[in-house]
């Protein structure tokens, strides 16, 4: 009989415990009830989000695997699929920011290799807290080493992605890592374990007792036991990976295995149960023949282990030795340690005993699942009101605020310390919009990108859910490519209580209208809970991963002015709305209000009337309006061209000077275009029933803002872009 | 006139460089397998940037014991044409083909972005399209990039014209600014005083197409044509 105590340290309830014993009809011995908490961890198991994440649409003619796999895949034409997935890797990288995070690269990465795709890029969404505090610096520093000592030393270039800071994170920060690779359609391989008697291979680095329970931990909140925790992590070995990463996709584009599947969070436990539960077998492994780094491991160790940089692979009997002499040109071993089996058990012997005897389906598939109550948060009433705020007397200074606040300043910081050029696919630099990525041989490029206001998503979750994909999708309007499929990470506070879980239901199902009105599935990605730190929740942060794809490289084009004496067109209404803006926070430290309302269909109209004349070859340049409005739109427009050219905008919108500066009304993108486009393009948007207005031209080393009669902002563009540049190096100077 | 590029365990800009050669310049090229010790009658041989067994212990010193670097050295002793790039310029400072040594960037981070370079000497078989002054701007990323050399080295570096490009500002000055990763005189690139082996920081093969930025790094590969031509 095992004790009520260590059923609670196994983060099992008790009525979960007795369904176990249902289940397998006896009651499970130390190492099985280990099995069974990792499996059914919220992080393996989603037994909090599934009843939600049904309503996500998932389908869709370009899909050949949606989520459930390692990975989501989608049909690129040219005999080409991509392979693409983001996850979380929050609580390891709190507890040990650079392992963590660099760990948390390793993992996605295998995600995408496993299916017999090459990872060609990589991208991050990182939440940190404050720069002004000490130990969020030390966190994002270690964040950011561990991603680039990971992903340099592999050679997949890291090309973009978003930094946010908000206090909120603070400690908790939140690392979730998006990778995408390209695989040939009939070379994808999956998580299979068929036909009795083939050979279950063991590949990759030796067995530690790191990592145990890392899955359960992820599905634990923080308190002041944090420091205890540390063993928990792994820790990564780029090297091996970038061995086991040839080795692996040698062996696939030679045909000599049946299916494979990496080891991540619950290690060999879920590896082998999984692969057997896919399809419809048994598995028997003798963990004596696994490799392990130290003696004396028991088999709990040994099947808990998130020791990294793992796979297992099942290969035909006949194939075993090719596969063996591919890992041994690796330097590396691929050794026997099981079979496929008849019947649905797990079975694991030890010493000569079996140690292990349940049915492969009790641990996969009959997880418990819950309706979680769900109530809304009784925050939002005190948040929603805006009482009437000053107008600052300094707009200059505003702005200048606002563009050196860490979430708006220049991020070179951070992209420098990645490699982002290596595979020589990388069409634009980080900091655009979206990443460009050409696929050699072809025309074509993929166009990725990572979104999600945490604010709005605080303020009005449905709206910040639907907005994260429109935003994103302008992202991707903003470079010529059209959006094709969507991978989530969703990071929340603890689900057990209802406001969170309120907050999830309706971020879920704003991302669910919003993909539908784009008609965009979600091929996989990934819930993180639990993400609190002694009872306070995050802000709910939806991060959205969308791919698309540009046709034609050639005519894509970039965030930033390409010369002197072009027209500049605003496609889309400037509205009065400045609730939950990047401004209120930097101006009055304040996050209320409304934030910005979304017209998912105007939304479409103003992407794709961006997308027709790109496609025309109409623009110059596009940017997407987001946080810090319309003015910062103007100046990072500036920074992003290669010249630094300035511009003079002339508004004449009867709204209040601060709202249409900085407020952020949704579809809405700001282009540029030579003059003689002027009435293509305003036609075009008439037809399209788009709004477009020319409001001003680039030129000149300098950015005028005028409104009605009075100039707002009118500043020197190097004088602004040396406070955006240095802003972040600044908050790491030591002195 | 055929081109070998070296795969370590680690390597990572492999492919980069094969892909230049054989798709921008058209020419034959081949991978040399590590443990092998065939060099497949090359005319040049490349070693290419990346993490070569990671990088363990310090870049490029675990890869000077491959089973092929024999083979280079002897091709290199003959007057073969050898360019080391980024970790494989630190490969060929571990054996010796090159003097000094590599220490961590001055700023103690990774650094990749473009730079400016000048060309210092234009008498060498991978230089010999550009011109002496002239600025190319192409990509670094690398941890361990200031190279260091004692005075004496240096001097010596100086004396024989053995630096061929040196960090400067856009406008081809040599500056501290310039000098982004604390190199001791600016030094990007250096050649051994026979001539025919060189060892560059910057990556060219990611300078050779428009689409990626600059076409700058082209003037490197198209000297080794001309000159094996």
């Amino acid at each position: 009989m095992i004790e009520k105590k260590i059923i609670k340290e196994h983060g099992l309830t008790e009525q979960e415990y007795e369904k176990i014993v249902e289940l397998i009809g006896r009651e499970p011995n130390l190492t099985e009830l280990g099995i069974f908490s990792l499996m059914w961890s919220e992080h393996c198991s989603y037994k909090s989000s599934k009843i939600h994440l049904k309503k996500l649409p998932t389908s869709g003619e370009n899909v050949i695997q949606g989520p459930g796999e390692n990975a989501g895949i989608m049909d690129i034409g040219d005999g080409l699929a991509i392979v693409f997935k983001i996850e979380s890797h929050n609580h390891p990288s709190f507890i040990e920011p650079y392992q963590g995070a660099a760990t948390g690269v390793g993992g996605i990465l295998r995600d995408i290799f496993t299916m017999g795709a090459r990872p060609i890029a990589l991208m991050d969404s990182l939440r940190f807290g404050p720069l002004s505090q000490a130990h969020n610096k030390s966190i994002m520093e270690g964040v950011v080493s561990g991603i680039a000592g990971y992903g340099n030393s592999i050679g997949i270039p890291t090309v973009g992605g978003e930094i946010y800071f908000n206090k909120c994170y603070s400690p908790n920060p939140l690392v979730n890592v998006f990778c995408i690779g390209l695989a040939r359609k009939e070379k994808i391989f999956y998580a299979k374990a068929e036909g009795a008697g083939n050979s279950v291979l063991y590949v990759g680095s030796k067995t530690g007792r790191d990592g145990i329970h890392g899955a359960t931990m992820a599905s634990a909140e923080f308190d002041e036991d944090l420091e205890k925790k540390r063993p928990n992590v792994q820790v990564g070995d780029p090297f091996k990976e970038k061995l086991l990463l040839e080795a692996c996709l040698e062996v696939m584009d030679k045909d000599l295995i049946v299916g494979i599947q990496d080891m991540g969070a619950a290690g060999l436990t879920c590896s082998t149960s999984e692969m057997a539960s896919n399809s419809g077998s048994g598995i028997a492994i003798n963990l004596d023949l696994v490799p392990q780094r130290e003696e004396g491991m028991t088999p709990y160790e040994i099947m808990l282990s998130e020791s990294q940089e793992r796979m297992l692979i099942v290969a035909k009997r006949d194939k075993v030795q090719a596969v063996q002499e591919i890992f041994e040109k690796w330097d590396l071993e691929a050794i026997h340690i099981g079979q496929v089996t008849d019947g649905d058990k797990l079975k694991v012997e030890a010493n000569g005993q079996e140690v292990v005897n349940i049915p492969v389906d009790s641990i996969v598939n009959l997880c418990p699942v819950y309706d979680r109550p769900f109530e809304r948060p009784a925050y939002l009433d005190k948040l929603d009101q805006l009482d009437s705020l000053p107008l600052p007397e300094n707009l200059n200074q505003t702005l200048l605020d606002l563009l050196t606040d860490p979430t708006q300043a220049d991020k070179e910081w951070v992209f420098r310390q990645y490699d982002h050029m290596v595979q020589t696919n990388t069409a634009l630099l980080p900091g655009a919009d979206a990443s460009v990525i050409r696929i050699k041989g072809t025309k074509k490029a993929l166009a990725t990108t990572l979104d999600g206001n945490p604010l709005y998503s605080y303020l009005d979750p449905k709206s910040g859910g639907k907005i994260a994909v429109a935003e994103a999708c302008r992202n991707l309007s903003c470079v010529g490519a059209y959006p094709i499929g969507v991978t989530n990470c969703l990071n929340f506070g603890n689900p057990e209580k209802p406001e969170i879980m309120w907050q999830f239901k309706e971020i879920v199902e704003g991302i669910s209208e919003a993909c539908l009105a784009f008609d965009i599935p979600i091929t996989g990605g990934n819930v993180s809970f639990y993400n609190e730190t002694d009872g306070k929740p995050i802000h709910p942060t939806p991060v959205l991963g969308i791919v698309g794809i540009i046709p034609d490289l050639d005519k894509s084009i970039g965030p930033g002015f390409i010369d002197n004496g072009e027209a500049i067109f605003l496609l889309g209404n400037n509205r009065d709305e400045i609730g939950g803006t990047a401004y209120l926070k930097s101006q009055f430290q304040m996050e209320k209000g409304r934030p910005p309302q979304i017209d998912l269909e105007e939304e479409k109209r103003v992407q794709n009337l961006c997308l027709e004349a790109i496609d025309d070859g109409l623009l110059s340049s596009a940017h997407d309006i987001s946080e810090g409005g319309l003015a910062l739109c103007l100046f990072e427009c500036a920074f992003l061209s290669a010249k630094k050219i300035g511009c003079v905008v002339h508004l004449s919108d009867n709204i209040r000077s601060d709202s249409l500066l900085f407020g952020e009304t949704q579809s809405r993108i700001l282009v540029t275009a030579p003059s003689h486009h002027l009435s293509r393009i305003l036609n075009l948007a008439k037809e399209r029933g788009v709004f477009a207005k020319k409001i001003g031209e680039t030129g000149g080393a300098k950015i005028e803002i005028g409104h009605q009669n009075k100039t707002l902002i009118d500043l020197d563009v190097q004088t602004a872009f040396q406070a955006w540049k240095q802003a972040i190096p600044e908050s790491f100077k030591i002195r | 006139m055929k081109f070998g590029i070296v795969i370590f365990p680690g390597s990572n800009c492999d492919y980069d460089t094969f892909n230049v050669l054989r798709d921008v310049f058209h020419m034959e090229t081949v991978f040399l397998w590590h443990k092998d010790h065939n060099i497949k009658d090359v005319d040049c041989i490349i070693l290419p940037g990346g993490f070569s067994y990671g990088d363990y212990l310090r870049s490029g010193a675990i890869a000077r014991f491959s089973p092929l670097m024999q083979e280079v050295k002897e091709f290199a002793m003959k007057g073969g044409l050898v360019l080391g790039i980024c970790n494989g310029f630190q490969v060929l400072l571990e054996l010796g083909l090159l003097p000094g040594a590599m220490l961590r960037n001055k700023n103690l981070k990774f650094l990749c972005q473009h730079v400016h370079i000048r060309i210092e000497e234009k008498k060498t078989p991978f230089t010999k399209r550009g011109e002496k002054g002239q600025v190319l701007r192409i990509p670094i990323a690398h941890f361990d990039g200031n190279y260091y050399d004692s005075e004496e080295g240096i001097e010596t570096l100086i004396e024989n014209n053995q630096i061929v490009f040196r960090y400067s500002e856009h406008n081809g000055l040599i500056s501290d600014k310039g000098n982004v990763n604390g190199s001791k005189e600016s030094v990007a690139g250096i050649i051994n005083k026979a001539g025919n082996v060189m060892g560059m920081m910057p990556h060219p093969e990611r300078a050779s197409e428009a689409i990626l930025g600059s076409e700058d790094g082209k003037i490197i590969f198209q000297s080794i044509i001309d000159w094996l031509a």
